[in-house]
């Protein structure tokens, strides 16, 4: 075991899977030469050379299109997508191409692409540097979308999806890759030294993709929640000194909604936290899943605490992120505790 | 003072009026010369603009062009391209009798498929449009495994999930046809990427209509095929009309397609796309250019979509019904036949027969292929299908949601 970030933790990944699989390639804006804008390639090219750690032109469409057809002549490409908010122009070829040559070739035809994203806000990067569209993929039959909080699982996921026959978008909730982030700006940064789950191994290790994690046993009530708030979630808790039982999903598609229901039908309360913004986000599938599954256990009604149904503005960052003070607020709600 | 005017693209006749294609840029046969493969993409801006043609028009090949061919090559193609046009006809005919839901017919352009795929080798993988099907008979697919994709039946090979003619073959290597438009293009380079990273020597090749050049998947594709050095040949198919769009509106005025790769830095070349001498010449040249390890080339074939966009289409509403007889590029079909009647291998009567002879084999796939059921009648592929292959495994909620729908449709219909 070794003390890794999750910048770490995602290159030593790559690292790992380009030494065993002479198929996997790496292809992105800045990945090459650079590392990457996050670091998270550094080093990659120049120990697997130009020809498998390739820097590419400012084109995500282009990008996601090339690495289909790398997928579908046998390789394994990894391609970075610099921020998520930059995604959409790949979106067609994601959604019309990507998540259905399987399907509409009867298996003839396939791609096993993952393509990693940053995504997620608290490092005042406007709305052009914040966004968490993973409810716009996993609304889409056909990939898998993932969701790593801290640097055990991102590595695991990742050699996950770099390994899965299916193509996987794998959000990487970049104010975590420094270190844990419990949604207050005004402490000073932490850093994953010294976390549980920022000791990583160094080898191979894979973390299944359509697992979700406990991140903590309780019995008061369920949060589910995934990436940073899953740090938020939990100061929260301890905040309020509830007994939460606080569920990371790690995986939207495939959903493991039996460990989800088995903790709501156990505790009769379910909040449910998400940075993205609420309305039609993936809080609403878990919301609607859990209901059916959970109806006559439920003490109360489900809550949400996501984003505010607006772009991700700038200079309200900490009025717009739900923080801890949000989630607070809705544990409370939701035990009928008086404010 | 003045101000800025809208330009807005003419289209050069409507119903009612006379054709007029006074627009297009010709060469004669012969006329241009031909450099060497391995020359610098600079050197091919002219052939961009001009056009390659090696047929005249008393069926003559002409010039440096000619990829010399022997007969019996020519007659396949002839055969190929017959082939096209009569299983075209006969599958227009079905969809017409409520058998099959949709089709799409390539009158008119048989040569820019048939020769392409006789000039590449068997290895070369190829990214068809949906109006390629000459592609998969020049690759000798099964008519029959073509007619059952149509059919939606217990055998199509894609298990009932798209659309007629959107088909494909592993083994003949042809990728499977997406119905959005250009999406197959940078697919194409990322796959003759890889196999350059493999170390491979196969090559691809892709098509799409001049209309979709329009879409930004085309210049991603173009771009990094330049930046790349990828080995494929990338094929826009001007057909001069994308549904009732002219090729104006896709910025063809004044302006060649194949103009945009030396453009953008790689070859261009623009082919007479009636003519199957000139588009196997040119598909041979920019092959050879791509096996050399010298990158890309953009070959424009200059054709006209004869027929409708598809069974939904009616174009007698936007263009002039007589249009296709005023075409100066004739038809692809008359013009291979010609040339070998004018050598002296090929007769009206050997051509009748081979007519009738591919008739009857059109005809018998199709009695076959009906036997495997259709989209009304007969056997009937199992609705469970629809939940395979979605993933690799079918997840827990796909595989609940089969178990549901097997329910209801143990007790009745599902509508």
């Amino acid at each position: 075991m070794t003390a890794m970030n999750m910048v770490q933790a995602l290159n030593s990944a790559m690292d790992v899977m380009l030494e065993r699989d002479r198929r996997v390639v790496v292809l992105g804006e800045d990945v090459g030469y650079f590392g990457g804008v996050f670091r998270v390639t550094d080093g990659l090219q120049k120990k697997y050379g130009a020809h498998r750690v390739l820097d590419t032109p400012i084109a995500e469409g282009g990008i996601v299109g090339a690495a289909i057809g790398m997928g579908v002549n046998g390789l394994r490409p990894v391609a970075e997508i610099q921020f998520a908010d930059y995604i959409y122009p790949a979106y067609d070829q994601i959604v019309s191409e990507l998540a259905r040559l399987r399907y509409r070739s009867a298996a003839a035809f396939t791609a096993p692409l993952t393509i990693r994203t940053p995504c997620g806000g608290g490092i005042r990067g406007g709305q052009t540097h914040s966004q968490s569209p993973e409810s716009v993929f996993a609304h889409v039959s056909g990939i898998k979308t993932v969701m790593p909080s801290n640097p055990y699982d991102a590595k695991g996921l990742l050699i996950a999806a770099i390994e899965d026959d299916d193509p996987v978008i794998f959000f990487e909730p970049k104010r975590l890759y420094n270190g844990p982030f419990d949604g207050d700006p005004d402490k000073p940064a932490e850093s994953w030294a010294g976390h549980p789950l920022g000791e990583v191994p160094e080898g191979y290790y894979s973390v299944p993709i359509g697992k979700a994690a406990i991140a903590r046993e309780g019995s008061a009530l369920s949060i589910v929640t995934y990436g940073t708030m899953v740090h938020v979630c939990l100061a929260a808790a301890a905040a309020e000194g509830v007994d939460a039982e606080i569920i990371d999903v790690r995986s939207m598609m495939p959903l493991d909604i039996d460990t989800l229901a088995a903790s709501v039908e156990k505790t009769g309360r379910c909040l449910i936290a998400h940075e993205a913004t609420r309305f039609a986000g993936f809080g609403a599938e878990l919301s609607a899943s859990l209901q059916e599954r959970c109806f006559w256990s439920l003490e109360a009604p489900i809550m949400r605490v996501a984003g505010w149904d607006t772009p991700y503005p700038h200079a309200f960052e900490w009025q717009y992120f739900p923080g801890k003070k949000r989630v607070q607020q809705a544990i409370r709600q939701l035990l009928n505790i008086e404010a | 003072m003045t101000t800025p005017k809208l330009h807005v693209p003419a289209v050069p006749a409507r119903p009612g009026e006379a054709p007029d294609f006074s627009y297009l840029r010709l060469a004669a046969a012969g006329e241009l010369a031909r450099p060497e493969p391995t020359v610098a993409v600079n050197e091919t801006a002219q052939l961009a603009e001009s056009l390659i043609r090696v047929l005249d028009d008393d069926g003559v090949a002409r010039g440096p062009w000619d990829p010399k061919l022997d007969v019996a090559t020519l007659k396949q193609g002839l055969r190929y391209m017959l082939l096209t046009r009569i299983y075209d006809e006969r599958m227009q005919r079905t969809q017409r009798q409520g058998r099959i839901t949709f089709y799409v017919r390539s009158y008119g352009e048989e040569a820019v498929s048939v020769a392409a795929a006789m000039a590449l080798s068997s290895n070369d993988m190829l990214f068809p449009s949906y109006r390629n099907q000459g592609l998969f008979l020049a690759r000798e697919v099964s008519l029959k495994d073509l007619m059952c994709q149509l059919l939606s039946n217990t055998r199509d090979m894609c298990l009932g999930r798209q659309l007629p003619v959107m088909y494909h073959s592993t083994e003949r290597r042809l990728f499977t046809i997406s119905g959005n438009l250009a999406t197959q293009f940078p697919q194409a380079v990322g796959w003759a990427m890889a196999a350059a990273i493999k170390g491979e020597s196969d090559i691809a090749a892709a098509w799409i209509g001049e209309g979709s050049t329009a879409a930004a998947d085309f210049h991603h594709a173009l771009l990094f095929a330049k930046v790349y050095r990828a080995p494929v040949i990338l094929n826009v198919v001007n057909n001069q009309w994308a549904i009732s769009t002219f090729q104006g509106y896709a910025g063809g005025e004044q302006r060649s397609f194949a103009a945009r790769g030396p453009g953008v830095g790689v070859a261009g070349l623009r082919v007479d796309g009636n003519d199957f001498l000139a588009v196997y010449a040119a598909t041979q040249w920019a092959a050879s250019r791509a096996r050399a390890g010298l990158g890309a080339t953009l070959i424009e074939t200059v054709t006209y979509r004869a027929g409708a966009h598809s069974t939904s289409d009616d174009p007698s509403r936007y263009r002039p019904r007589e249009e296709f007889g005023s075409w100066p590029l004739g038809d692809p079909l008359e013009r291979l036949k010609n040339h070998l009647i004018a050598l002296g291998a090929w007769s009206d009567s050997e051509h009748t027969q081979l007519s009738e002879e591919l008739e009857r084999l059109v005809a018998d796939a199709w009695k076959e292929a009906m036997t495997h059921g259709t989209l009304t009648e007969g056997e009937k592929l199992d609705p469970a299908l629809m939940f395979s292959d979605v993933y690799r495994e079918i997840p827990p909620h796909l595989q609940q949601q089969r178990a549901e729908l097997a329910l209801l449709l143990q007790t009745e219909d599902a509508r």
